[in-house]
């Protein structure tokens, strides 16, 4: 921990202490200390309806908190929409996925940071730079897309959720969040989405995964973090746990 | 490190290959069939006409469709706009009618012909603006906003206009109505740039792209920090717009201001987008495509008053192609 009190360690990237929230008289979460570290993937694991959901969303600004300290990158860092977690760094991959179907796969890619060539006062897209980075972003992940001109509709699920991962991850983001974000993938979509969150994790992306699969965690994450009924409960290094572990701590039987 | 098992293309299955298809497999794509029904439709007229009516080829004919349809062409883009977004502008042709008595007023109480055309144009954009405001602010379905001004559009017009016809003499509308450039009559070229703006609009522009996405996924588009209320009412004052240039068109064209709704105008702006390949539950559009359209019904009444057909048949015949059209689209991917 650093010398400062009531700061995070200098290697969080992001971290939030006393965190609280509520809808109303219904607790969603109460009292959350919680950090993810510099060019990990961190887990957030629980039963649902634990708070997990919710304070992904107060971390990245869809909610604010009713008390509590959110630090980003060091610094306090409320945020007040997604926008300005965006901006600050914080790239969101949506559960919906929020890929348009009728656009394409580049124009998906640079939806709301599209590339302009400036004429005058006019400022024309530059879709030959948009497709060619388009490109580049797909094959650093190694992503495999016939065409960046492609509409996003024919895509299958395991292509649309690497699209998002990618578009997040290609922003220069200092952290993604994903939510479950192979809950409906199949087996083999599954695979190429975990290989696709190594990659990050290779190319030094901090990662905050939210998920119901145990075993999955233990594969891809690096720490793992246990809400139950609102608190966080516990945190263990992903290698040195077993699932039974994880099972007890989510459960309350150890 | 990445060891190149781990960095082996993530996915293989379900990709669309790039290359072309074959013409003949294109030809039997009813989804070529959609995207380009504006465009085989008014070549099978074309044809069809031609070879029934021989004068319907003639140069004067085609320059009087190509002036005939200007109008038209005008209000199709205003209307894809709107359309693009998944909504749509049934205020239209009552904001075309209320601008031709703006500019009749105006230019009747001597305040030149200039003004009277901005503020008519101006009064245009200020009823889109109205309906985009309505259908965001007011969290209102399109139809019923634009249901609503529609009416109180259209009363305003006759309240202003005591019901009267309004002569408007202009020299400059005159001129504008029956000089030309080059081939074609200037309201030929007022269609033609309003074309070519729409298109750089739609397609090299980021208002464009988020334009159509947020006529595709609302949610998402919102999602990544797109102002989809920003983008609706810009979509409906564009509509606005275009209503005040097809006015001045209108008022040039015929002389005279007259307070009665062409509600052929806003159901053939309708039926021409639809022919132009635009999907009305949004994110799909194109400028050609209703551009053609539009040139579609158009010489669909000139064809068929050429052959002597009697005018109750026209309605009869653009209904008729506007349900097959939307019956093809039903195939586009």
């Amino acid at each position: 921990m650093s010398a400062v009190s009531h700061s995070p360690s200098a290697d969080a990237i992001l971290a939030c202490e006393g965190l609280s929230k509520h809808f109303g008289g219904i607790r969603a979460f109460t009292d959350v200390a919680f950090q993810a570290r510099r060019g990990e993937v961190t887990a957030v694991i629980g039963d649902n309806g634990a708070g997990k959901s919710t304070l992904i969303r107060c971390l990245v600004g869809v909610h604010v908190p009713d008390a509590g300290e959110i630090f980003f990158d060091g610094r306090l860092h409320p945020f007040a929409n997604p926008d300005e977690a965006r901006k600050a760094g914080i790239e969101t991959v949506h559960q919906n996925l929020a890929l348009i179907d009728e656009l394409t796969v580049a124009q998906n890619l640079f939806l709301n940071r599209e590339i302009v060539h400036r004429i005058g006062p006019l400022a024309l897209l530059d879709r030959k730079a948009m497709k060619q980075q388009a490109r580049a972003m797909l094959s650093r992940l190694s992503i495999n897309m016939p065409s960046v001109s492609q509409r996003v509709r024919r895509l299958s699920g395991g292509q649309r959720q690497a699209i998002s991962i990618c578009r997040a991850a290609g922003s220069g983001a200092k952290l993604v969040v994903m939510d479950e974000p192979t809950a409906a993938l199949g087996v083999q979509e599954t695979a190429n989405v975990e290989a696709l969150i190594r990659r990050l994790r290779e190319q030094a992306v901090s990662v905050i995964l939210v998920s119901h699969n145990f075993d999955q965690v233990r594969r891809l994450s690096d720490q793992i973090w246990v809400m139950r009924a609102g608190r966080m409960v516990a945190t263990v290094r992903s290698s040195e746990t077993t699932g039974n572990e994880l099972v007890a701590l989510v459960t309350g039987a150890a | 490190m990445t060891i190149p098992e781990q960095n082996a293309p993530v996915h293989t299955a379900g990709a669309a290959e790039e290359s072309r298809p074959s013409l003949s497999a294109l030809l039997l794509d009813p989804s070529f069939w959609a995207d380009w029904a504006s465009v085989v439709g008014l070549v099978g007229l074309v044809i069809v006409f031609g070879i029934s009516q021989p004068v319907f080829l003639s140069i004067a004919n085609l320059q009087a469709l190509l002036l005939a349809a200007a109008i038209l062409v005008v209000l199709s883009i205003g209307q894809t706009f709107v359309v693009a977004t998944a909504g749509i502008d049934l205020s239209l042709a009552a904001a075309v009618m209320l601008g031709a008595i703006i500019l009749g007023l105006v230019d009747a109480a001597g305040y030149g012909i200039f003004l009277a055309c901005v503020l008519a144009v101006a009064a245009t954009s200020a009823v889109g603006f109205l309906n985009g405001a309505l259908i965001t602010a007011g969290r209102i379905p399109d139809f019923v906003v634009t249901l609503g001004t529609l009416s109180g559009v259209t009363g305003l017009g006759l309240i202003l206009s005591g019901g009267e016809p309004i002569m408007v003499g202009s020299t400059f509308l005159l001129r504008l109505a029956s000089g030309s450039f080059g081939p074609f009559g200037y309201p030929v070229w007022v269609a033609i740039s309003a074309v070519l703006v729409a298109h750089i609009a739609l397609y090299h522009t980021r208002f464009g792209v988020h334009l159509l996405a947020t006529g595709g996924q609302v949610e998402s588009a919102s999602a990544l920090g797109i102002r989809t209320n920003r983008v609706k009412i810009a979509a409906y004052t564009i509509s606005g717009f275009c209503a005040g240039i097809a006015a001045l068109l209108l008022v040039a064209r015929i002389g005279s201001a007259e307070p009665q709704i062409n509600t052929s105008l806003l159901l053939n702006s309708v039926a021409a987008v639809v022919l132009g390949g635009v999907s009305l539950f949004g994110g799909r559009a194109s400028i050609l495509g209703p551009a053609i359209g539009a040139l579609m019904l158009t010489a669909l009444v000139n064809g068929l008053t050429l052959l002597s057909v009697s005018a109750f048949y026209q309605p009869l015949a653009v209904g008729a192609i506007v349900v097959l059209a939307a019956l093809i689209m039903r195939y586009q991917k």
